[in-house]
C-alpha cells in the first residue's frame, strides 16, 4: 500500500505535512509526497494505491486519517479514483499530465510515464530540426507576452557567440496564477528536460532559473530535483543549470529586469532592442522563457509538433494552464485548449462564486490585466479575442470578484501596486502611479470628481503610450476598466455614450 | 534571505560575514547571492559591511547599497524573532484579505514593515504568495497558510505564544 501526499505549498497551507504525519503514525504504509493535481477545494487530497486501485480522498485532515484507514472506500471523503473526477477528466493535460500524478522527485517514477522522451528524440535531431518544431507547434510564451517560442530561439540559435544562455524566468508575481509554482513542485524534472532540450536548439550550455523568493517550497523541492539530475548524469554532461533566487520585486519577472537582476544589480530595465536574444545575460545571446513554456517543450518534442498545435483556437495553439482564483467555489489548475468561453470556465467548471454570490467582475492576466464587465464572460479565451478587448490572457490567472468589490478602490490598487513595485526607471510609470493614486482618491472622497476624472483617463494615456515596459505600459488597464464599466463605484455619472 | 530560514543569530559576526564574502564573490552576479547569504545567517544585512562587499565586488558602495534599498527583502537592521508576511494581492483581496491585513494590524498593534515591542514579530506585506487558490494567504517565517481567517490568525498566535 502507498499513500500519496502532496507536497503543494498550497496543499501544505492547509495541512498536508500533518496529514502526511497522521499516516506515519497509523499504518506501515509508504508515503509519497507527489504535486497537486490542482483541485485546490479538494486539498489536501492523498490517494491511496492498494494493487490495482489507486482512490482519492479531500479535503483530508489528521483527524480524518484513522477512519480513511478503516473504512475505505466507503468513507465519505473518499471521491473515487481520480481520473474520475470531473473537473480533471474535462481536462486536456499536456503540460500537466505527469503533475500529481508521479512522486515528484523520483526520476524513475518521471522516466515511467515518459520523462526524457523528449530530450531522446532532440538529441538525434540538429539544433535547427528542434527549432523548427518548437515554431511548427505554434508555442508561444506562457509567462504573458506570448511571443513566438521558435522564433525567439531561431533569433539566438542564429547568433554567433561562445556562450549562450538558457534563462527560466520563475518569477511568477501576478496575483491569481501558480501553474510556475505548481510544476516546479510536482513535475520538476519536466522543466529540466525542457531547458536541457532549450540547451540544445541554440547550442547554450548553461542555464539559470530564477525563482521569486516568495516560494521557499518551491526552491526547497526544485534545489533537489537539480541535485537529482547531476546525480543520474542528465545535467552536468553539456549543460549546467542553478537556481538563483529574487528578493521580493515584481518587475524582476520583466525579461530585461530579471537579467539585471541575475548579474547581481538593481532589478531595472533595460532599453530594447537590444533584444536579450541577441544580448542577454552578461551580455551574451540569451533564451528568457517562462516555465510553463519550457515545461511544454518535452511534450513538442516526444509527442510531435502536430499533437500540440493540432490543439487550440485562432493563432492560439494548444492548451493554456488555467488559474482559476480568488473568490471561486471550485479554485484550481484547469489545463484547457484555448478557445473555451470565460462564461462556461467561471459557472460550469468554476462553479460560481466561493461566497455564493453573484460574479461581479473578473481580473484576467494578472494585477496589470482589465477587470472584465459580465457583458463580455461570452468572450473565448484566447490571446487575440482578450488583446480586441484590452484585456490580457497573460499568464492564465483568473481571479474572480463577487459583488461586494468595490472598483474604486480596485482601481486605487492598481496605482498603488504601480507605484510599489516600479523599478523607476521611466518616468510615466514612476510618478505616474503616484499621481494616478492620489487623483483616485480625490474622485473617491468627491473632490471635483468630474475634473479629477478626466485629469486620471490623460494621466493613463501617457502612461500607456510613454512607459518603457509593461509594469507602466499596463497599469492603466484595470485602472481604465473599473472606471468604464463601474463609474457608480467612483460616484461618478455613467459616461453617456456607455449608455 | 528567507528561502530555507533557520533560527538566526541576529549577533553581526564580522569574521563569519567575511567568510560567506568570500565563499560566494566568485559566481557570476555574486551581489544578490551574498546578501541572500548574508541576511540567511543574520537575519540582516549590517550596513557598516557594505564598503567591505563593494570592494570585494569591485563596486561602489552606492552600487551595493542601492541593490540593498531596491529589492523589499533585504533589511538593514534586525527583525523580530518571527516575519509575519499577510497577502495584499487581488485573489486575497477578493477573499477578504483587507479584512485580515486590517485585524493583523490590530492584533499585532504595528503597522507594515514594524516591529512589536516585544520583538516577537515584524509584520510585512506581500504582493502574492502563489497561494491564490486558497486565498486569503499569509506566510510565518518560510510556512505558507491557506484560508485564513482573522480567528485563525489569533489561534496560529496562541499556538506559537504557547510554544515559545
Amino acid at each position: 500500500m502507498k499513500v500519496y501526499v502532496p507536497h503543494d505549498a498550497s496543499s501544505l497551507s492547509l495541512g498536508a505535512d500533518e496529514v502526511a504525519e497522521a499516516f506515519k503514525k497509523n499504518t506501515a504504509a509508504g508515503i509519497v509526497r507527489n504535486g497537486s493535481c490542482g483541485l485546490y477545494w479538494l486539498e489536501p487530497m492523498i490517494e491511496i494505491e492498494n494493487g490495482k486501485d489507486r482512490l482519492a480522498y479531500g479535503p483530508v485532515t489528521a483527524e480524518d486519517v484513522p477512519s480513511i484507514l478503516k473504512q475505505g472506500r466507503a468513507h465519505p471523503l473518499c471521491l473515487g479514483p481520480i481520473g474520475e473526477i470531473k473537473a480533471l477528466k474535462i481536462q486536456n493535460r499536456l503540460t500537466f499530465a505527469r503533475c500529481g500524478v508521479i512522486e515528484a522527485l523520483s526520476i524513475d517514477d518521471y522516466k515511467a510515464q515518459g520523462g526524457f522522451k523528449g530530450l531522446e528524440n532532440a538529441r538525434k535531431c540538429s539544433p535547427q530540426e528542434i527549432v523548427n518544431a518548437v515554431k511548427e507547434s505554434g508555442l508561444r510564451g506562457r509567462g504573458g507576452a506570448a511571443f513566438p517560442t521558435g522564433i525567439k530561439w531561431q533569433t539566438v540559435l542564429d547568433c554567433k557567440a561562445g556562450q549562450k544562455y538558457i534563462v527560466c524566468n520563475a518569477d511568477e508575481g501576478d496575483s491569481g496564477t501558480f501553474a510556475d509554482r505548481m510544476i516546479m513542485e510536482g513535475d520538476p524534472f519536466s522543466l529540466i528536460e525542457g531547458m536541457m532540450i532549450a540547451g540544445l536548439a541554440v547550442g547554450a550550455t548553461q542555464g539559470y532559473i530564477y525563482l521569486r523568493s516568495e516560494y521557499p517550497n518551491a526552491y526547497k523541492i526544485f534545489r533537489q530535483a537539480i541535485e537529482i539530475a547531476y546525480k543520474h548524469g542528465y545535467l552536468g554532461d553539456g549543460f549546467d543549470l542553478e537556481l538563483r533566487v529574487g528578493a521580493g520585486a515584481y518587475i524582476c519577472g520583466e525579461e530585461t529586469a530579471l537579467l539585471e537582476s541575475l548579474e547581481g544589480k538593481r532589478g531595472v530595465i533595460r532599453y530594447k532592442p537590444p533584444l536579450p536574444a541577441i544580448k542577454g545575460l552578461f551580455g551574451q545571446p540569451t533564451v528568457v522563457n517562462n516555465v510553463i513554456t519550457l515545461a511544454t517543450v518535452p511534450f513538442i518534442l516526444a509527442k510531435g509538433a502536430e499533437a500540440y498545435q493540432k490543439c487550440g483556437a485562432g493563432k492560439s495553439r494548444g492548451t493554456l494552464t488555467i488559474q482559476l482564483a480568488g473568490n471561486i467555489k471550485r479554485p484550481g489548475l484547469y489545463e484547457l485548449d484555448f478557445g473555451i468561453a470565460l462564461k462556461e470556465l467561471l459557472y460550469d467548471i468554476g462553479g460560481g462564486t466561493a461566497t455564493g454570490r453573484p460574479v461581479k467582475t473578473v481580473q484576467c492576466g494578472g494585477p496589470l490585466g482589465a477587470y472584465l464587465h459580465e457583458s463580455q464572460f461570452d468572450l473565448p479565451v484566447t490571446y487575440e479575442d482578450f488583446a480586441g478587448q484590452k484585456a490580457m490572457v497573460g499568464h492564465g490567472g483568473i481571479v474572480v470578484f463577487d459583488d461586494t468589490v468595490n472598483m474604486a478602490e480596485q482601481a486605487r490598487y492598481a496605482m498603488e501596486f504601480c507605484a510599489v513595485e516600479s523599478c523607476g526607471k521611466c518616468t510615466p510609470c514612476r510618478i505616474g502611479s503616484v499621481r494616478g493614486t492620489e487623483v483616485i482618491e480625490k474622485i473617491i472622497a468627491g473632490e471635483k470628481p468630474e475634473m479629477h476624472r478626466k485629469l486620471l483617463e490623460d494621466l493613463c494615456a501617457t502612461m500607456l503610450d510613454g512607459s518603457l515596459c509593461a509594469m507602466g505600459g499596463l497599469t492603466p488597464y484595470p485602472v481604465l476598466s473599473a472606471l468604464k464599466f463601474w463609474p457608480e463605484d467612483f460616484g461618478l455619472a455613467p459616461e453617456r455614450k456607455a449608455a | 534571505m528567507s528561502i530555507n530560514k533557520k533560527k538566526h543569530s541576529t549577533d553581526w559576526d564580522e569574521s563569519v560575514a567575511e567568510k560567506i564574502l568570500q565563499e560566494k564573490k566568485g559566481v557570476p552576479g555574486a551581489l544578490l547571492p551574498i546578501l541572500h547569504a548574508l541576511q540567511e545567517k543574520f537575519g540582516y544585512i549590517a550596513p557598516e559591511f557594505v564598503p567591505t562587499v563593494a570592494q570585494a565586488l569591485n563596486l561602489s558602495r552606492a552600487e551595493v547599497h542601492g541593490v540593498i534599498s531596491f529589492y523589499h527583502d533585504y533589511r538593514q537592521t534586525p527583525p523580530g524573532r518571527q516575519v509575519i508576511k499577510i497577502c495584499r494581492a487581488e485573489a486575497c483581496q477578493s477573499m477578504a484579505g483587507r479584512n485580515l491585513e486590517n485585524h493583523a494590524k490590530q492584533k499585532l498593534d504595528v503597522e507594515y514593515h514594524g516591529t512589536t515591542p516585544s520583538g516577537d514579530y515584524t509584520l510585512e506585506p506581500v504582493y502574492c504568495l502563489g497561494n491564490c487558490a486558497c486565498a486569503p494567504a499569509m506566510m510565518v517565517d518560510d510556512k505558507l497558510y491557506g484560508r485564513v481567517t482573522p480567528e485563525k490568525f489569533d489561534a496560529l498566535l496562541d499556538k506559537k505564544g504557547k510554544a515559545s
